[in-house]
């Protein structure tokens, strides 16, 4: 089985670890907003039992900043390029497509519809995809949350509004507390949860959501092996992007083309990538 | 394996990596745990990289609990480590702060030290750094800095540092943070630099 296998947003910055990115078929940016933003105080991670918590709070220069120095660096990779978006109201997504509209180098745009991290806009979700799609003709994904009700609902809305696409799924929100005092492990509180214990989730939300709109999904949650990824591939996910399991295996792209290559439906081998492996000997 | 005083100083087969600039820290697989932990190295015997652990959590537990023959995925070097271009080194070392100072002084062909710890047992890790001046709490390493200290590279914890900072303004300090990733991907170690959230891992973690 082949199936392109992308990044989550906010799981990699290619311009830090440029041959990372170019395992890829293609690489999604961190979510752009219109203005800079600073993103949350830390601490802003934690590891929590089948996951880990994140509230980064969309860290990242601006459009225009994105625009005039991150983006010709990333053209430059050679690998297709995906700018995740995100804001604050209709209008703020509006403007930051279509700032991305004269951008060749832009592939496709994902609308992040579902930072648990930020104050949501008032919009709903197919009004910021109408709002964006007026916007730009560049191929739109709208990213959905996993704590929805009726999701299937929402992405026949989306559809309707002029999606091109579905990536499912974000985070959802979780809280850690620190055992010894009882407050958050987190400075901001709650943060997003992802990881291992996603993989579930995400299948469910792409099963639903594949009945319900026939649109391209890319599929992500918890995905760390060629299994996995053949899991959420039987639920309707058309690619597959990997978050979390970048972090402990930054190879992990090729290591799960690989295993999505040699063993369809059957448990992945457990073979590592002898580069990085080290053993232990006695002192 | 091998007990240093209530720290385990954990050798590994070096495989392929390289083993950096002293200050540069690796992403250690601990086992049963998603996420890999920082360490700094601590000493470079041909073929080895040895790392020196405090157990204070279920990751860290993890290394320690490793037994000869295992085996677990390790990336590095990473982030910047120590200029080591200096005229009058001093190490100041607190705790498990004195996991990178070995490889350091190592590097730069001999330099006095100075190592605080919170407790005798602690402080039997002083034998990775003979000839070092040791104080444990409640004295401090800083009431040992004096006048015209040098050029002062510390790792510690953080008011430690802190104080280290106040006293000698332009030393070069190694902070921690939580990491997920080690690599710059997750913004999740930031530390607040000029005003600004900086990776730690990318831009430090040797501070100025
Ligand atoms: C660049 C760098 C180099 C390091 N080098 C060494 C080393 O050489 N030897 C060594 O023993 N440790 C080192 N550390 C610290 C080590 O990575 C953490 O102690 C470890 O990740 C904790 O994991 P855990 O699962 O055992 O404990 P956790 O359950 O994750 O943490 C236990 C407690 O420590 C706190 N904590 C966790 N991680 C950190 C951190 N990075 N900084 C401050 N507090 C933290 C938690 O909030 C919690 O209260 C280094 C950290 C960094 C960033
Ligand atoms: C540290 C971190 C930062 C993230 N930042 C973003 C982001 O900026 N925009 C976004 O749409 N999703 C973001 N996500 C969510 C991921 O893209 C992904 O949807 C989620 O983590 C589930 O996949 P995973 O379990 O493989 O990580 C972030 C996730 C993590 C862990
Ligand atoms: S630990 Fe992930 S960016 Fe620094």
């Amino acid at each position: 089985m082949s199936v392109p296998i992308l990044n989550a947003s906010g799981c990699l910055d290619a311009l830090v670890a440029p041959d990372v990115a170019r395992t890829l078929d293609a690489f999604v940016t961190k979510t752009v907003t219109l203005l800079p933003r600073e993103g949350n105080p830390p601490p802003r991670i934690a590891e929590v039992e089948h996951g880990m918590l994140n509230s980064i709070g969309l860290q990242n220069p601006g459009i225009d900043a994105f625009v005039s120095e991150a983006l010709p660096a990333l053209a430059e990779l050679g690998v297709p390029l995906w700018v995740s978006v995100g804001g604050f109201s209709a209008r703020e997504y509006a403007h930051v497509c279509e700032r991305l509209d004269e951008c060749e180098d832009v592939t496709t745009i994902e609308l992040n519809l579902s930072c648990p991290n930020v104050e949501e806009a008032a919009e709903t979700a197919a009004e910021i995809t109408r709002a964006a799609r007026a916007a730009t003709s560049k191929p739109l994904y709208a990213k959905l949350s996993p704590a929805t009700w009726d999701l299937a609902a929402l992405a026949r809305a989306v559809a309707e509004a002029g999606a091109d696409g579905l990536s499912l799924v974000n985070t959802i929100r979780g809280l850690a507390l620190d055992p010894a005092t009882g407050r958050p492990v987190l400075a901001r509180g709650a943060g997003g949860y992802s990881g291992p214990a996603l993989l579930p989730i995400a299948a469910a939300c792409i099963h639903a959501c594949a009945h319900a709109v026939d649109l391209p999904i890319v599929g992500m949650g918890g995905v760390a092996s060629g299994a996995d990824a053949a899991m959420l591939v039987a639920a309707g996910a058309s690619a597959i992007a990997i978050g979390t399991a970048l972090f402990a295996d930054p190879l992990a792209a090729e290591r799960i083309r690989a295993e999505l290559a040699s063993a369809v439906g059957t448990p992945p081998a457990a073979d590592r990538d002898s580069r990085s492996l080290s053993q232990a000997s006695s002192a | 394996m091998e007990p240093v005083g209530p720290y385990t100083l954990l050798c590994l087969e070096r495989g392929g990596l390289e083993s950096g600039r002293p200050g540069q820290f690796f992403m250690l697989e601990a086992p049963g745990r998603l996420l890999p932990r920082p360490m700094s190295l601590c000493l470079a015997p041909p073929g080895e990289l040895a790392f020196l652990v405090e157990p204070i959590g279920p990751g860290t537990r993890a290394l320690c609990a490793l037994t000869p023959g295992d085996a677990i995925h390790v990336l590095g070097p990473l982030g910047n480590g120590f200029d080591l271009d200096v005229e009058r080194p001093l190490l100041v070392a607190g705790g498990i702060g004195i996991a990178p100072m070995p490889y350091l002084r190592e590097a730069l062909g001999g330099a006095p030290a100075i190592l605080g710890f919170r407790s005798e047992l602690h402080a039997e890790a002083a034998c990775l750094l003979p000839d070092a001046e040791v104080v444990v709490e409640p004295e401090l390493v800083t009431d040992l800095l004096g006048e015209d200290p040098g050029d002062v590279l510390a790792c510690g914890p953080e008011p430690m540092l802190e104080a280290v900072r106040r006293a000698v303004p332009g030393a070069q300090l190694a902070w921690e943070a939580p990491m997920a990733c080690g690599y710059g991907a997750c913004f999740g170690c930031v530390v607040e630099l000029e005003g600004r959230y900086a990776r730690l891992c990318v831009e430090g973690p040797v501070l100025r």
